[in-house]
């Protein structure tokens, strides 16, 4: 890999990035596997921070492994589990180590996860995580105190698209633009049409934008997502398409597809880059990429 | 402004009273008795219980409104029952218990949980109005509290869980910034959505919080 994410973002190359899940508990030896696997066929790699509220190694840890294995991180942090102090001095201690991307979310609701009786802190929102990171980088920290020290990170949020109604969700797309949010990986995209318009919207930024692609595996994940995943759209085609392979095969359909929309956004440049996210599936990512023409 | 309580699992109920002692019971008038926690209908319903598990009720009464200090002088008309009781079992809001708490030696219970300040927006439905953070922005936010009606708290606008105008954690419960969109639309102040929000001040005062009013406010009141 060799170069750091913020100068490959810069270089006008179409990004390509992938996530990682930690594991619950202290076997680590899958996730090691996803890093040696992944680490240098993308540009950078997400740590995903206790996603669904489910409890787990830290997304830092899996930061630092990657560091160790020498690829790229993404540090996801959300404002759900810490403070302002605890948020503030991860950002120090990753710093320090080397991890200078972060990707601010505001994180799930507690209720959705495994520790439903703990409580949700959301003390900052993302688009104040955003600024929060804009005062340590110019050495002060939220109490107003100096730091013996600053931190420069390459700073990422998300947005979704196809957000219903999408105009709140616009207004704070661009309240993270104006908080110093340099590049932003969406939530899942399938309808093109649908992304091409919002690009048509957000191309009037100076951001990098990353389109989300989430695997499909089944039909029937395709219908529950549409359904059910706030922001999410899965076109009826591609649930056909998915419905319509052979059985056994609805996993390398979704390979396919996943592959076919990458090679049409960087073909007809769409947008900057892609996010894939194959949830529970890392072991395809190089399958959606070399589908992907890679 | 209503006090939202609901009444604890008679389980635990019993659980703070001593076996067998002797119970002295109070119920609220005010929002208890609205919420059917603590009005009349639940004290007796209690009393009878109690008397069922082998408690001895030394009697009982439902207080115009338990918060208020006019509560010193029904625990005085109540005294020797008071006196009499082991325990005062209190089926008024957390207020309430305090309150009592203030005039009697004797362990005062609560029997219901305080859940939240709410508004009753339609017969039967509470909704939770005001988490009394202490720098109200209702201003900016077209008279709609993120605060209290975001599940997060958010103020700079909604999360990535905007399901079609709902919350992603209730499927009934309208998104806050949805509500607060239209609001400000149709009030055509949506530069006001578009403005940051830094975060609140957690500690605008110190727990437990303290407003102590001039001497010439107190003289006014008096």
């Amino acid at each position: 890999m060799g170069m750091k994410f913020k100068q490959i973002l810069d270089s006008g190359k179409f990004v390509v990035t992938a996530e990682i899940a930690p594991p619950k508990g202290t076997d680590l030896e899958q996730m090691y596997h996803h890093i040696e696997l992944l680490k240098d066929k993308v540009d950078a790699l997400n740590v995903t921070d206790h996603q669904s509220s489910v409890m787990r190694f830290p997304s830092l840890g899996g930061c630092l492994a990657i560091k160790e294995r020498g690829g790229e991180p993404i540090l996801q942090m959300t404002c759900r589990d810490r403070n302002q102090i605890a948020l503030q001095s991860d950002l120090l201690l990753a710093y320090s180590r080397g991890i200078e991307n972060v990707l601010c979310l505001t994180g799930d609701a507690m209720t959705v996860g495994d520790h439903k009786q703990a409580r949700g802190i959301f003390e900052l929102d993302s688009v104040q995580l955003l600024r929060a990171i804009d005062r340590l980088e110019e050495s002060k920290d939220l109490g107003g105190n100096d730091l013996g020290g600053a931190v420069t990170y390459c700073k990422g949020a998300i947005v979704t698209p196809e957000a219903d109604p999408w105009e709140p969700q616009y207004i704070k797309f661009e309240k993270k633009v104006d908080a110093g949010a340099e590049f932003f990986q969406t939530q899942a995209i399938y309808d093109l049409d649908n992304f091409a318009r919002f690009m048509d919207y957000a191309r009037q930024f100076p951001v990098k934008i990353l389109a989300g692609i989430v695997l499909l595996t089944s039909a029937r994940m395709a219908r529950y997502m549409t359904e059910n995943v706030p922001g999410i759209f899965v076109p009826g085609d591609l649930i056909d398409e998915l419905g319509s392979a052979p059985k056994g095969r609805a996993l390398q359909t979704g390979i396919e597809i996943a592959g076919r929309m990458i090679e049409t956004l960087k073909k007809e440049a769409v947008c900057d880059g892609v996010h894939i996210m194959a949830i529970n599936r890392e072991e395809v990512v190089p399958d959606i990429l070399a589908a992907a023409g890679f | 402004m209503k006090t939202i309580t609901s009444q604890k699992p008679y389980e635990e109920i019993l659980q703070q009273l001593e076996s067998g002692s002797r119970v002295f019971l109070v119920g609220c008038g005010t929002c208890a008795t609205v919420l059917q926690t603590g009005g009349i209908e639940q004290v007796l319903e209690i009393k009878e219980k109690l008397q069922e598990s082998g408690f001895l009720v030394t009697g009982w009464t439902v207080i115009p409104t338990a918060c208020d200090e006019m509560t010193a002088a029904t625990a005085r008309d109540h005294e020797s029952e008071i006196q009499g009781a082991n325990g005062i079992l209190v089926m008024a809001c957390a207020l309430g218990v305090q309150r009592l708490n203030m005039y009697l030696d004797k362990p005062v219970l609560p029997a219901l949980d305080t859940l939240f300040i709410g508004l009753e927006e339609h017969p039967g439905y509470f909704m939770e109005a005001c988490a009394q953070c202490g720098q109200c922005i209702l201003g900016y936010t077209a008279g709609v509290c993120p605060v209290t009606a975001c599940h997060k708290g958010l103020l700079n606008g909604p999360c990535g869980g905007t399901n079609k105008g709902k919350c992603e954690v209730d499927q009934e419960r309208d998104c806050a910034f949805t509500l607060i969109y239209n609001r400000l639309k149709e009030q055509d102040r949506l530069d006001l959505m578009k403005h940051y929000y830094p975060p609140r001040d957690a500690q605008v005062l110190p727990r437990p919080r303290v407003k102590i009013l001039d001497k010439k406010e107190i003289e006014q009141w008096v």
